[in-house]
Protein backbone atom coordinates (compact mmCIF):
# COMPACT_ATOMS: atom_id res chain seq x y z
CA UNK A 1 0.00 0.00 0.00
CA UNK A 2 1.60 3.21 -1.11
CA UNK A 3 1.12 6.17 1.20
CA UNK A 4 0.26 8.61 -1.60
CA UNK A 5 -2.58 6.35 -2.63
CA UNK A 6 -4.20 6.36 0.77
CA UNK A 7 -3.61 10.09 1.06
CA UNK A 8 -5.72 10.56 -2.01
CA UNK A 9 -8.52 8.58 -0.54
CA UNK A 10 -8.82 10.71 2.56
CA UNK A 11 -9.80 13.77 0.56
CA UNK A 12 -12.91 15.40 2.02
CA UNK A 13 -15.95 13.83 0.47
CA UNK A 14 -17.27 17.10 -0.89
CA UNK A 15 -14.23 17.21 -3.11
CA UNK A 16 -15.15 13.90 -4.64
CA UNK A 17 -15.28 14.61 -8.33
CA UNK A 18 -14.44 12.82 -11.48
CA UNK A 19 -10.76 13.19 -10.69
CA UNK A 20 -11.23 11.42 -7.38
CA UNK A 21 -13.32 8.72 -8.96
CA UNK A 22 -10.42 7.91 -11.22
CA UNK A 23 -8.11 7.63 -8.22
CA UNK A 24 -10.48 5.24 -6.54
CA UNK A 25 -10.61 3.09 -9.62
CA UNK A 26 -6.83 3.08 -9.53
CA UNK A 27 -6.99 1.65 -6.01
CA UNK A 28 -9.31 -1.09 -7.22
CA UNK A 29 -7.19 -1.95 -10.20
CA UNK A 30 -4.55 -4.19 -8.54
CA UNK A 31 -7.18 -6.40 -6.93
CA UNK A 32 -9.29 -6.57 -10.07
CA UNK A 33 -6.30 -7.33 -12.30
CA UNK A 34 -5.19 -10.11 -9.95
CA UNK A 35 -8.66 -11.63 -10.05
CA UNK A 36 -8.78 -11.23 -13.82
CA UNK A 37 -5.48 -13.07 -14.29
CA UNK A 38 -5.78 -15.81 -11.68
CA UNK A 39 -9.53 -16.31 -11.39
CA UNK A 40 -11.61 -15.04 -14.29
CA UNK A 41 -9.13 -16.03 -16.99
CA UNK A 42 -8.74 -19.61 -15.67
CA UNK A 43 -12.53 -19.93 -15.44
CA UNK A 44 -12.89 -18.74 -19.02
CA UNK A 45 -10.23 -21.30 -19.94
CA UNK A 46 -12.39 -24.02 -18.39
CA UNK A 47 -15.45 -22.77 -20.26
CA UNK A 48 -13.51 -22.76 -23.53
CA UNK A 49 -12.12 -26.26 -22.99
CA UNK A 50 -15.64 -27.54 -22.37
CA UNK A 51 -16.89 -26.42 -25.78
CA UNK A 52 -13.78 -26.50 -27.93
CA UNK A 53 -12.19 -29.61 -29.31
CA UNK A 54 -10.69 -28.82 -32.70
CA UNK A 55 -13.77 -26.74 -33.40
CA UNK A 56 -16.68 -25.65 -31.24
CA UNK A 57 -18.84 -28.52 -30.13
CA UNK A 58 -21.25 -29.46 -27.39
CA UNK A 59 -20.19 -33.09 -27.74
CA UNK A 60 -18.91 -33.46 -24.19
CA UNK A 61 -22.12 -32.00 -22.75
CA UNK A 62 -24.10 -34.48 -24.81
CA UNK A 63 -21.85 -37.21 -23.47
CA UNK A 64 -22.57 -36.21 -19.85
CA UNK A 65 -26.31 -36.12 -20.38
CA UNK A 66 -26.39 -39.45 -22.22
CA UNK A 67 -24.07 -41.46 -19.97
CA UNK A 68 -25.85 -43.08 -17.06
CA UNK A 69 -22.74 -43.19 -14.84
CA UNK A 70 -22.39 -39.42 -14.96
CA UNK A 71 -26.07 -38.87 -14.36
CA UNK A 72 -25.80 -41.21 -11.40
CA UNK A 73 -22.91 -39.17 -9.99
CA UNK A 74 -24.91 -35.98 -10.38
CA UNK A 75 -27.92 -37.62 -8.77
CA UNK A 76 -25.83 -38.94 -5.89
CA UNK A 77 -24.30 -35.49 -5.42
CA UNK A 78 -27.75 -33.93 -5.12
CA UNK A 79 -28.96 -36.67 -2.78
CA UNK A 80 -25.92 -36.34 -0.51
CA UNK A 81 -26.23 -32.55 -0.50
CA UNK A 82 -29.91 -32.81 0.42
CA UNK A 83 -29.25 -35.21 3.29
CA UNK A 84 -26.39 -33.09 4.64
CA UNK A 85 -28.56 -29.98 4.44
CA UNK A 86 -31.46 -31.57 6.31
CA UNK A 87 -29.27 -32.97 9.08
CA UNK A 88 -27.44 -29.63 9.39
CA UNK A 89 -30.74 -27.78 9.69
CA UNK A 90 -32.08 -30.18 12.31
CA UNK A 91 -28.90 -29.89 14.39
CA UNK A 92 -28.21 -26.26 13.66
CA UNK A 93 -31.58 -24.68 14.42
CA UNK A 94 -31.73 -25.49 18.16
CA UNK A 95 -28.10 -24.46 18.64
CA UNK A 96 -28.55 -21.21 16.73
CA UNK A 97 -31.68 -20.50 18.77
CA UNK A 98 -29.77 -20.90 22.01
CA UNK A 99 -26.81 -18.86 20.73
CA UNK A 100 -29.09 -16.03 19.70
CA UNK A 101 -31.22 -15.94 22.82
CA UNK A 102 -28.87 -16.57 25.77
CA UNK A 103 -27.22 -13.66 27.52
CA UNK A 104 -24.88 -11.97 25.03
CA UNK A 105 -21.73 -12.69 27.02
CA UNK A 106 -22.48 -16.41 27.22
CA UNK A 107 -23.45 -16.33 23.55
CA UNK A 108 -20.03 -14.94 22.64
CA UNK A 109 -18.31 -17.76 24.50
CA UNK A 110 -20.47 -20.44 22.93
CA UNK A 111 -20.03 -19.06 19.44
CA UNK A 112 -16.28 -19.73 19.76
CA UNK A 113 -17.13 -23.44 19.90
CA UNK A 114 -18.82 -23.03 16.51
CA UNK A 115 -16.14 -20.79 15.02
CA UNK A 116 -13.12 -22.87 16.07
CA UNK A 117 -14.05 -25.89 13.93
CA UNK A 118 -15.33 -23.49 11.24
CA UNK A 119 -11.82 -22.06 10.88
CA UNK A 120 -9.98 -25.36 11.23
CA UNK A 121 -8.67 -26.88 8.02
CA UNK A 122 -11.25 -29.11 6.31
CA UNK A 123 -8.70 -31.87 5.95
CA UNK A 124 -8.03 -31.80 9.70
CA UNK A 125 -11.75 -32.01 10.47
CA UNK A 126 -12.16 -34.87 8.02
CA UNK A 127 -9.18 -36.69 9.53
CA UNK A 128 -10.72 -36.27 12.98
CA UNK A 129 -13.82 -38.15 11.82
CA UNK A 130 -11.71 -40.83 10.17
CA UNK A 131 -10.05 -41.41 13.54
CA UNK A 132 -13.44 -41.49 15.26
CA UNK A 133 -15.28 -43.69 12.77
CA UNK A 134 -12.51 -45.98 11.53
CA UNK A 135 -12.61 -49.74 11.92
CA UNK A 136 -10.47 -49.53 15.05
CA UNK A 137 -11.65 -46.00 15.66
CA UNK A 138 -12.76 -44.41 18.89
CA UNK A 139 -16.49 -44.95 18.29
CA UNK A 140 -16.05 -48.63 17.47
CA UNK A 141 -13.80 -49.15 20.51
CA UNK A 142 -16.61 -47.85 22.71
CA UNK A 143 -19.38 -49.72 20.92
CA UNK A 144 -17.52 -52.98 21.39
CA UNK A 145 -16.54 -52.12 24.96
CA UNK A 146 -20.10 -51.50 26.08
CA UNK A 147 -21.25 -54.58 24.22
CA UNK A 148 -23.54 -52.90 21.69
CA UNK A 149 -21.81 -54.80 18.92
CA UNK A 150 -19.49 -57.80 18.79
CA UNK A 151 -17.46 -56.81 15.76
CA UNK A 152 -16.54 -53.27 14.77
CA UNK A 153 -19.20 -51.63 12.61
CA UNK A 154 -18.44 -50.28 9.19
CA UNK A 155 -18.92 -46.57 9.84
CA UNK A 156 -16.43 -45.24 7.34
CA UNK A 157 -16.06 -45.53 3.57
CA UNK A 158 -19.81 -45.46 2.95
CA UNK A 159 -22.44 -42.83 2.38
CA UNK A 160 -23.31 -42.51 6.07
CA UNK A 161 -19.69 -41.62 6.79
CA UNK A 162 -19.74 -39.01 4.05
CA UNK A 163 -22.94 -37.44 5.41
CA UNK A 164 -21.56 -37.31 8.96
CA UNK A 165 -18.28 -35.78 7.83
CA UNK A 166 -19.84 -33.24 5.49
CA UNK A 167 -22.47 -32.25 8.04
CA UNK A 168 -19.71 -31.67 10.55
CA UNK A 169 -17.78 -29.46 8.15
CA UNK A 170 -20.81 -27.47 6.99
CA UNK A 171 -22.79 -27.17 10.23
CA UNK A 172 -21.06 -23.91 11.28
CA UNK A 173 -22.30 -22.23 8.07
CA UNK A 174 -25.85 -23.20 8.99
CA UNK A 175 -25.54 -22.16 12.63
CA UNK A 176 -23.89 -18.82 11.89
CA UNK A 177 -26.43 -17.96 9.19
CA UNK A 178 -29.39 -18.87 11.39
CA UNK A 179 -27.98 -17.12 14.46
CA UNK A 180 -27.33 -13.89 12.56
CA UNK A 181 -30.99 -13.77 11.48
CA UNK A 182 -32.29 -14.80 14.91
CA UNK A 183 -30.27 -12.10 16.66
CA UNK A 184 -32.18 -9.58 14.58
CA UNK A 185 -35.56 -10.81 15.85
CA UNK A 186 -37.00 -8.39 18.39
CA UNK A 187 -37.49 -10.36 21.64
CA UNK A 188 -40.36 -8.07 22.60
CA UNK A 189 -42.42 -9.61 19.79
CA UNK A 190 -42.21 -13.01 21.48
CA UNK A 191 -42.94 -11.40 24.85
CA UNK A 192 -45.94 -9.67 23.32
CA UNK A 193 -47.23 -13.03 22.15
CA UNK A 194 -46.79 -14.40 25.67
CA UNK A 195 -48.62 -11.48 27.23
CA UNK A 196 -51.46 -12.03 24.81
CA UNK A 197 -51.83 -15.54 26.17
CA UNK A 198 -49.77 -17.60 23.78
CA UNK A 199 -48.00 -20.63 25.22
CA UNK A 200 -44.24 -20.94 24.73
CA UNK A 201 -44.74 -23.32 21.86
CA UNK A 202 -47.39 -21.14 20.21
CA UNK A 203 -45.23 -18.05 20.57
CA UNK A 204 -42.33 -19.90 19.00
CA UNK A 205 -44.31 -21.43 16.17
CA UNK A 206 -46.43 -18.42 15.29
CA UNK A 207 -43.92 -15.62 15.92
CA UNK A 208 -40.28 -16.68 16.22
CA UNK A 209 -40.24 -19.46 13.62
CA UNK A 210 -41.78 -17.37 10.80
CA UNK A 211 -39.42 -14.52 11.59
CA UNK A 212 -36.45 -16.87 11.39
CA UNK A 213 -37.57 -18.20 7.99
CA UNK A 214 -35.04 -16.10 6.02
CA UNK A 215 -32.30 -17.72 8.08
CA UNK A 216 -33.67 -21.19 7.39
CA UNK A 217 -33.85 -20.47 3.68
CA UNK A 218 -30.43 -18.85 3.60
CA UNK A 219 -28.67 -21.49 5.69
CA UNK A 220 -30.29 -24.34 3.82
CA UNK A 221 -29.39 -22.90 0.46
CA UNK A 222 -25.82 -22.11 1.53
CA UNK A 223 -25.14 -25.58 2.92
CA UNK A 224 -26.75 -27.23 -0.10
CA UNK A 225 -24.69 -25.22 -2.59
CA UNK A 226 -21.44 -25.78 -0.70
CA UNK A 227 -22.22 -29.51 -0.49
CA UNK A 228 -22.57 -29.75 -4.27
CA UNK A 229 -18.94 -28.74 -4.78
CA UNK A 230 -17.47 -30.74 -1.92
CA UNK A 231 -14.36 -32.75 -2.58
CA UNK A 232 -12.08 -33.47 0.37
CA UNK A 233 -14.53 -35.08 2.78
CA UNK A 234 -16.33 -37.42 0.34
CA UNK A 235 -13.02 -38.36 -1.28
CA UNK A 236 -11.55 -39.46 2.05
CA UNK A 237 -14.64 -40.78 3.84
CA UNK A 238 -16.65 -42.27 0.98
CA UNK A 239 -16.57 -45.75 -0.44
CA UNK A 240 -15.74 -46.61 -4.05
CA UNK A 241 -19.31 -45.90 -5.16
CA UNK A 242 -19.73 -42.60 -3.27
CA UNK A 243 -18.46 -40.44 -6.10
CA UNK A 244 -19.54 -36.80 -6.16
CA UNK A 245 -19.17 -34.34 -9.05
CA UNK A 246 -16.05 -32.66 -7.64
CA UNK A 247 -14.34 -36.04 -7.25
CA UNK A 248 -15.18 -36.93 -10.82
CA UNK A 249 -13.64 -33.65 -11.96
CA UNK A 250 -10.45 -34.39 -10.03
CA UNK A 251 -10.21 -37.89 -11.47
CA UNK A 252 -10.66 -36.65 -15.02
CA UNK A 253 -7.85 -34.14 -14.47
CA UNK A 254 -5.40 -36.29 -12.51
CA UNK A 255 -5.91 -39.79 -13.86
CA UNK A 256 -7.94 -39.86 -17.06
CA UNK A 257 -6.24 -36.66 -18.23
CA UNK A 258 -9.43 -35.77 -20.06
CA UNK A 259 -9.31 -32.04 -19.50
CA UNK A 260 -12.14 -31.12 -21.80
CA UNK A 261 -14.45 -33.52 -20.03
CA UNK A 262 -13.30 -32.31 -16.61
CA UNK A 263 -14.03 -28.78 -17.82
CA UNK A 264 -17.52 -29.76 -18.92
CA UNK A 265 -18.29 -31.19 -15.50
CA UNK A 266 -16.80 -28.10 -13.88
CA UNK A 267 -19.03 -25.81 -15.94
CA UNK A 268 -22.10 -27.85 -14.98
CA UNK A 269 -21.14 -27.66 -11.30
CA UNK A 270 -20.42 -23.95 -11.60
CA UNK A 271 -23.77 -23.19 -13.20
CA UNK A 272 -25.64 -25.14 -10.53
CA UNK A 273 -23.70 -23.29 -7.83
CA UNK A 274 -24.28 -19.87 -9.36
CA UNK A 275 -28.01 -20.46 -9.65
CA UNK A 276 -28.05 -21.32 -5.96
CA UNK A 277 -26.07 -18.24 -5.01
CA UNK A 278 -28.27 -15.86 -6.94
CA UNK A 279 -31.16 -17.20 -4.89
CA UNK A 280 -29.09 -16.98 -1.71
CA UNK A 281 -28.06 -13.40 -2.38
CA UNK A 282 -31.67 -12.37 -2.64
CA UNK A 283 -32.12 -13.66 0.90
CA UNK A 284 -29.00 -12.43 2.62
CA UNK A 285 -25.48 -11.26 2.25
CA UNK A 286 -22.56 -13.61 2.56
CA UNK A 287 -20.51 -11.32 4.76
CA UNK A 288 -22.99 -11.76 7.60
CA UNK A 289 -21.22 -15.03 8.32
CA UNK A 290 -18.17 -13.04 9.28
CA UNK A 291 -19.91 -10.82 11.77
CA UNK A 292 -17.68 -10.51 14.76
CA UNK A 293 -14.59 -12.00 13.18
CA UNK A 294 -12.98 -8.76 12.12
CA UNK B 1 -36.90 -16.60 25.33
CA UNK B 2 -34.44 -18.63 27.29
CA UNK B 3 -33.34 -16.91 30.45
CA UNK B 4 -36.01 -14.25 30.23
CA UNK B 5 -37.18 -13.19 33.65
CA UNK B 6 -40.38 -14.37 35.19
CA UNK B 7 -40.77 -17.43 33.01
CA UNK B 8 -40.75 -20.99 34.08
CA UNK B 9 -38.40 -23.35 32.35
CA UNK B 10 -40.66 -25.76 30.53
CA UNK B 11 -39.83 -29.21 29.19
CA UNK B 12 -39.59 -27.74 25.69
CA UNK B 13 -36.87 -25.35 26.77
CA UNK B 14 -34.96 -28.13 28.47
CA UNK B 15 -35.17 -30.26 25.33
CA UNK B 16 -33.88 -27.38 23.17
CA UNK B 17 -31.02 -26.76 25.60
CA UNK B 18 -30.16 -30.46 25.63
CA UNK B 19 -30.06 -30.65 21.84
CA UNK B 20 -27.99 -27.47 21.62
CA UNK B 21 -25.54 -28.80 24.20
CA UNK B 22 -25.26 -32.09 22.32
CA UNK B 23 -24.58 -30.24 19.07
CA UNK B 24 -21.90 -28.14 20.77
CA UNK B 25 -20.26 -31.37 21.94
CA UNK B 26 -20.57 -32.76 18.40
CA UNK B 27 -18.77 -29.66 17.11
CA UNK B 28 -15.93 -29.50 19.60
CA UNK B 29 -15.36 -33.18 20.49
CA UNK B 30 -13.61 -34.29 17.27
CA UNK B 31 -11.20 -31.37 17.47
CA UNK B 32 -10.56 -31.96 21.18
CA UNK B 33 -10.11 -35.71 20.71
CA UNK B 34 -7.55 -35.23 17.94
CA UNK B 35 -5.52 -32.92 20.14
CA UNK B 36 -5.68 -35.40 23.02
CA UNK B 37 -4.76 -38.50 21.01
CA UNK B 38 -1.89 -36.61 19.39
CA UNK B 39 -0.15 -36.90 22.78
CA UNK B 40 -0.74 -40.64 22.88
CA UNK B 41 2.12 -42.96 23.71
CA UNK B 42 0.39 -45.96 22.11
CA UNK B 43 1.16 -47.37 18.67
CA UNK B 44 -2.30 -46.67 17.36
CA UNK B 45 -4.93 -44.12 18.26
CA UNK B 46 -7.05 -45.08 21.23
CA UNK B 47 -9.08 -42.70 23.31
CA UNK B 48 -8.33 -41.93 26.01
CA UNK B 49 -4.64 -42.63 25.36
CA UNK B 50 -3.21 -45.26 27.76
CA UNK B 51 -0.14 -43.12 28.38
CA UNK B 52 1.05 -39.74 27.21
CA UNK B 53 4.11 -38.99 25.14
CA UNK B 54 5.41 -36.58 22.55
CA UNK B 55 6.49 -39.33 20.15
CA UNK B 56 4.17 -38.27 17.32
CA UNK B 57 5.36 -34.70 17.63
CA UNK B 58 8.95 -35.98 17.60
CA UNK B 59 8.12 -37.90 14.44
CA UNK B 60 6.43 -34.84 12.91
CA UNK B 61 9.13 -32.29 13.67
CA UNK B 62 11.92 -34.84 13.24
CA UNK B 63 11.07 -35.87 9.68
CA UNK B 64 12.79 -33.70 7.06
CA UNK B 65 9.83 -33.99 4.64
CA UNK B 66 7.37 -32.74 7.25
CA UNK B 67 9.71 -29.94 8.28
CA UNK B 68 10.14 -28.90 4.68
CA UNK B 69 6.39 -28.80 4.18
CA UNK B 70 6.00 -26.52 7.22
CA UNK B 71 8.44 -24.14 5.56
CA UNK B 72 6.53 -24.34 2.26
CA UNK B 73 3.19 -23.72 3.98
CA UNK B 74 4.57 -20.73 5.88
CA UNK B 75 6.09 -19.31 2.69
CA UNK B 76 2.90 -19.69 0.68
CA UNK B 77 0.74 -18.33 3.51
CA UNK B 78 3.04 -15.36 4.15
CA UNK B 79 3.08 -14.34 0.50
CA UNK B 80 -0.69 -14.78 0.37
CA UNK B 81 -1.07 -12.64 3.48
CA UNK B 82 0.99 -9.79 2.00
CA UNK B 83 -0.66 -9.89 -1.43
CA UNK B 84 -4.22 -10.28 -0.20
CA UNK B 85 -3.89 -7.61 2.50
CA UNK B 86 -2.32 -5.01 0.22
CA UNK B 87 -4.76 -5.64 -2.63
CA UNK B 88 -7.71 -5.97 -0.29
CA UNK B 89 -6.91 -2.82 1.71
CA UNK B 90 -6.64 -0.72 -1.44
CA UNK B 91 -9.83 -2.17 -2.88
CA UNK B 92 -11.70 -1.73 0.42
CA UNK B 93 -10.72 1.94 0.65
CA UNK B 94 -12.09 2.48 -2.83
CA UNK B 95 -15.25 0.51 -2.09
CA UNK B 96 -16.08 2.29 1.15
CA UNK B 97 -15.05 5.83 0.28
CA UNK B 98 -15.31 6.04 -3.47
CA UNK B 99 -18.45 7.12 -5.24
CA UNK B 100 -18.70 5.46 -8.58
CA UNK B 101 -21.17 3.49 -10.57
CA UNK B 102 -21.12 -0.30 -10.53
CA UNK B 103 -19.85 -0.47 -6.96
CA UNK B 104 -22.16 -3.36 -6.15
CA UNK B 105 -20.90 -5.27 -9.15
CA UNK B 106 -17.26 -4.68 -8.17
CA UNK B 107 -18.02 -5.88 -4.67
CA UNK B 108 -19.69 -9.01 -6.02
CA UNK B 109 -16.68 -9.71 -8.24
CA UNK B 110 -14.31 -9.34 -5.29
CA UNK B 111 -16.36 -11.80 -3.23
CA UNK B 112 -16.96 -14.26 -6.06
CA UNK B 113 -13.96 -16.55 -5.36
CA UNK B 114 -15.81 -17.49 -2.19
CA UNK B 115 -18.77 -18.73 -4.21
CA UNK B 116 -17.07 -20.75 -6.92
CA UNK B 117 -16.26 -24.27 -5.69
CA UNK B 118 -12.54 -24.35 -4.91
CA UNK B 119 -12.06 -27.49 -7.00
CA UNK B 120 -13.04 -25.44 -10.07
CA UNK B 121 -10.70 -22.55 -9.23
CA UNK B 122 -7.99 -25.12 -8.56
CA UNK B 123 -8.26 -26.94 -11.90
CA UNK B 124 -8.53 -23.62 -13.76
CA UNK B 125 -5.26 -22.52 -12.18
CA UNK B 126 -3.76 -25.93 -12.83
CA UNK B 127 -4.53 -25.68 -16.56
CA UNK B 128 -3.08 -22.16 -16.56
CA UNK B 129 0.12 -22.97 -14.69
CA UNK B 130 0.76 -26.19 -16.60
CA UNK B 131 0.71 -24.08 -19.74
CA UNK B 132 3.10 -21.61 -18.11
CA UNK B 133 5.22 -24.54 -16.83
CA UNK B 134 4.96 -23.02 -13.35
CA UNK B 135 3.51 -25.84 -11.27
CA UNK B 136 5.47 -26.63 -8.14
CA UNK B 137 6.20 -22.97 -7.57
CA UNK B 138 5.54 -21.26 -4.25
CA UNK B 139 4.49 -18.11 -6.06
CA UNK B 140 1.88 -19.93 -8.15
CA UNK B 141 0.30 -21.44 -5.04
CA UNK B 142 0.38 -18.04 -3.32
CA UNK B 143 -1.40 -16.41 -6.26
CA UNK B 144 -4.12 -19.04 -6.09
CA UNK B 145 -4.50 -18.50 -2.37
CA UNK B 146 -4.51 -14.73 -2.80
CA UNK B 147 -7.61 -15.16 -4.95
CA UNK B 148 -9.27 -17.20 -2.20
CA UNK B 149 -8.17 -14.89 0.64
CA UNK B 150 -9.14 -11.63 -1.07
CA UNK B 151 -12.87 -11.91 -0.22
CA UNK B 152 -12.07 -12.53 3.44
CA UNK B 153 -9.78 -9.50 3.59
CA UNK B 154 -12.27 -7.26 1.77
CA UNK B 155 -15.13 -8.30 4.06
CA UNK B 156 -13.14 -7.63 7.23
CA UNK B 157 -11.53 -4.35 6.13
CA UNK B 158 -14.68 -2.83 4.61
CA UNK B 159 -16.48 -3.60 7.89
CA UNK B 160 -13.66 -1.88 9.78
CA UNK B 161 -13.72 1.15 7.49
CA UNK B 162 -17.46 1.48 7.78
CA UNK B 163 -17.06 1.73 11.53
CA UNK B 164 -14.40 4.39 11.15
CA UNK B 165 -15.57 7.94 11.68
CA UNK B 166 -14.33 9.97 8.74
CA UNK B 167 -14.77 13.15 10.78
CA UNK B 168 -11.77 12.21 12.91
CA UNK B 169 -9.62 12.43 9.85
CA UNK B 170 -11.27 15.65 8.71
CA UNK B 171 -10.67 17.09 12.16
CA UNK B 172 -6.96 16.28 11.87
CA UNK B 173 -6.89 17.92 8.44
CA UNK B 174 -8.69 21.03 9.68
CA UNK B 175 -6.23 21.30 12.56
CA UNK B 176 -3.47 21.64 10.03
CA UNK B 177 -2.26 18.07 9.59
CA UNK B 178 -1.12 17.16 6.11
CA UNK B 179 -2.99 14.31 4.46
CA UNK B 180 -0.07 12.02 5.02
CA UNK B 181 0.13 12.95 8.70
CA UNK B 182 -3.60 12.53 9.17
CA UNK B 183 -3.37 9.16 7.54
CA UNK B 184 -0.37 8.03 9.56
CA UNK B 185 -1.41 9.46 12.91
CA UNK B 186 -5.20 9.07 12.79
CA UNK B 187 -6.58 6.72 10.18
CA UNK B 188 -4.07 3.88 10.08
CA UNK B 189 -3.78 3.48 13.86
CA UNK B 190 -7.57 3.34 14.09
CA UNK B 191 -8.10 0.79 11.34
CA UNK B 192 -4.89 -1.14 12.09
CA UNK B 193 -6.56 -3.81 14.26
CA UNK B 194 -8.98 -4.62 11.45
CA UNK B 195 -6.21 -4.73 8.88
CA UNK B 196 -3.99 -6.95 11.03
CA UNK B 197 -6.93 -9.22 11.74
CA UNK B 198 -7.66 -9.44 8.01
CA UNK B 199 -4.02 -10.29 7.36
CA UNK B 200 -4.13 -13.08 9.95
CA UNK B 201 -7.24 -14.58 8.39
CA UNK B 202 -5.61 -14.37 4.97
CA UNK B 203 -2.64 -16.30 6.35
CA UNK B 204 -4.96 -18.89 7.86
CA UNK B 205 -6.99 -19.23 4.66
CA UNK B 206 -3.84 -20.22 2.84
CA UNK B 207 -2.30 -22.30 5.62
CA UNK B 208 -5.43 -24.48 5.92
CA UNK B 209 -6.26 -24.85 2.25
CA UNK B 210 -5.63 -28.09 0.38
CA UNK B 211 -7.03 -28.00 -3.14
CA UNK B 212 -4.92 -25.27 -4.76
CA UNK B 213 -1.60 -26.76 -3.60
CA UNK B 214 -2.92 -30.26 -4.31
CA UNK B 215 -3.00 -29.39 -8.00
CA UNK B 216 -0.10 -26.94 -8.09
CA UNK B 217 2.38 -28.67 -5.76
CA UNK B 218 5.46 -30.38 -7.12
CA UNK B 219 7.11 -33.54 -5.86
CA UNK B 220 9.51 -31.55 -3.68
CA UNK B 221 7.36 -28.53 -2.92
CA UNK B 222 4.38 -29.69 -0.88
CA UNK B 223 2.40 -27.82 1.71
CA UNK B 224 1.46 -29.39 5.04
CA UNK B 225 -2.10 -29.99 3.90
CA UNK B 226 -0.95 -31.77 0.73
CA UNK B 227 1.34 -34.02 2.74
CA UNK B 228 -1.53 -34.79 5.12
CA UNK B 229 -3.74 -35.63 2.15
CA UNK B 230 -1.13 -37.93 0.60
CA UNK B 231 -0.58 -39.85 3.80
CA UNK B 232 -4.33 -40.14 4.50
CA UNK B 233 -4.81 -41.83 1.13
CA UNK B 234 -2.47 -44.56 2.34
CA UNK B 235 -3.34 -45.10 6.00
CA UNK B 236 -4.45 -43.33 9.17
CA UNK B 237 -0.96 -42.58 10.49
CA UNK B 238 -0.93 -41.25 14.09
CA UNK B 239 1.65 -38.64 13.08
CA UNK B 240 -1.21 -36.89 11.30
CA UNK B 241 -2.81 -36.30 14.71
CA UNK B 242 0.24 -34.27 15.70
CA UNK B 243 0.20 -32.41 12.37
CA UNK B 244 -3.52 -31.73 12.80
CA UNK B 245 -3.02 -30.43 16.33
CA UNK B 246 -0.35 -28.11 14.97
CA UNK B 247 -2.82 -26.78 12.39
CA UNK B 248 -5.50 -26.43 15.08
CA UNK B 249 -3.02 -24.50 17.24
CA UNK B 250 -2.40 -22.08 14.36
CA UNK B 251 -6.17 -21.58 14.02
CA UNK B 252 -6.47 -20.93 17.77
CA UNK B 253 -3.60 -18.45 17.63
CA UNK B 254 -5.28 -16.50 14.82
CA UNK B 255 -8.65 -16.56 16.59
CA UNK B 256 -7.11 -15.46 19.86
CA UNK B 257 -5.08 -12.68 18.27
CA UNK B 258 -8.09 -11.33 16.41
CA UNK B 259 -10.17 -11.41 19.61
CA UNK B 260 -7.46 -9.41 21.41
CA UNK B 261 -7.32 -6.93 18.55
CA UNK B 262 -11.07 -6.53 18.67
CA UNK B 263 -11.03 -5.92 22.40
CA UNK B 264 -8.39 -3.24 21.90
CA UNK B 265 -10.57 -1.52 19.31
CA UNK B 266 -13.61 -1.59 21.56
CA UNK B 267 -11.87 0.32 24.35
Amino acid sequence: MKAEEIAVVVAPTEAADRHDTRRYLLLLLPALLTLAAFFVYPLLGILLRSVYKSGYTLESYRQVVSTSVYLMVIGLTFRTAAMVTLVALALGYPLAYVLATVRPRLGRVLVVIVVLPFLTSIIVRTYAWMVLLGRNGVVNQYLVAIGLTDAPLRLLYNQAGVVVGMTYVLLPFMVLTLASVMRGIDPSLVRAAHSLGASRWQAFRRVFLPLSAPGIAGGTLLVFILSLGFFITPALMGGPSDVMIAMLIEREVEFTLNWSFASTLAVILLVLTLIGFVAYYRLMRLERLFEGLG
Amino acid sequence: MIGAEGQRTGPGTIAVLAVAAAVLVFLIAPVAIIVIVSFSGADYLTFPPPRLSLRWYARFFGTPEWRRSIVVSVQVASLTMVFATVLGLAASLALVRGRFRGKGAVYAVLLSPMIVPTIITAIGLYFLFVKLKATGSILAMAMGHTVLALPVVVIIITATLQGFDLRLELAALSLGASRLTALRRVTLPLIAPGVVSAALFAFLTSFDELLIPLFLAGVEVQTLTVRVWNSLLLEVDPTIAAVSSFLIAVTCAVLGASALLRRRTDV
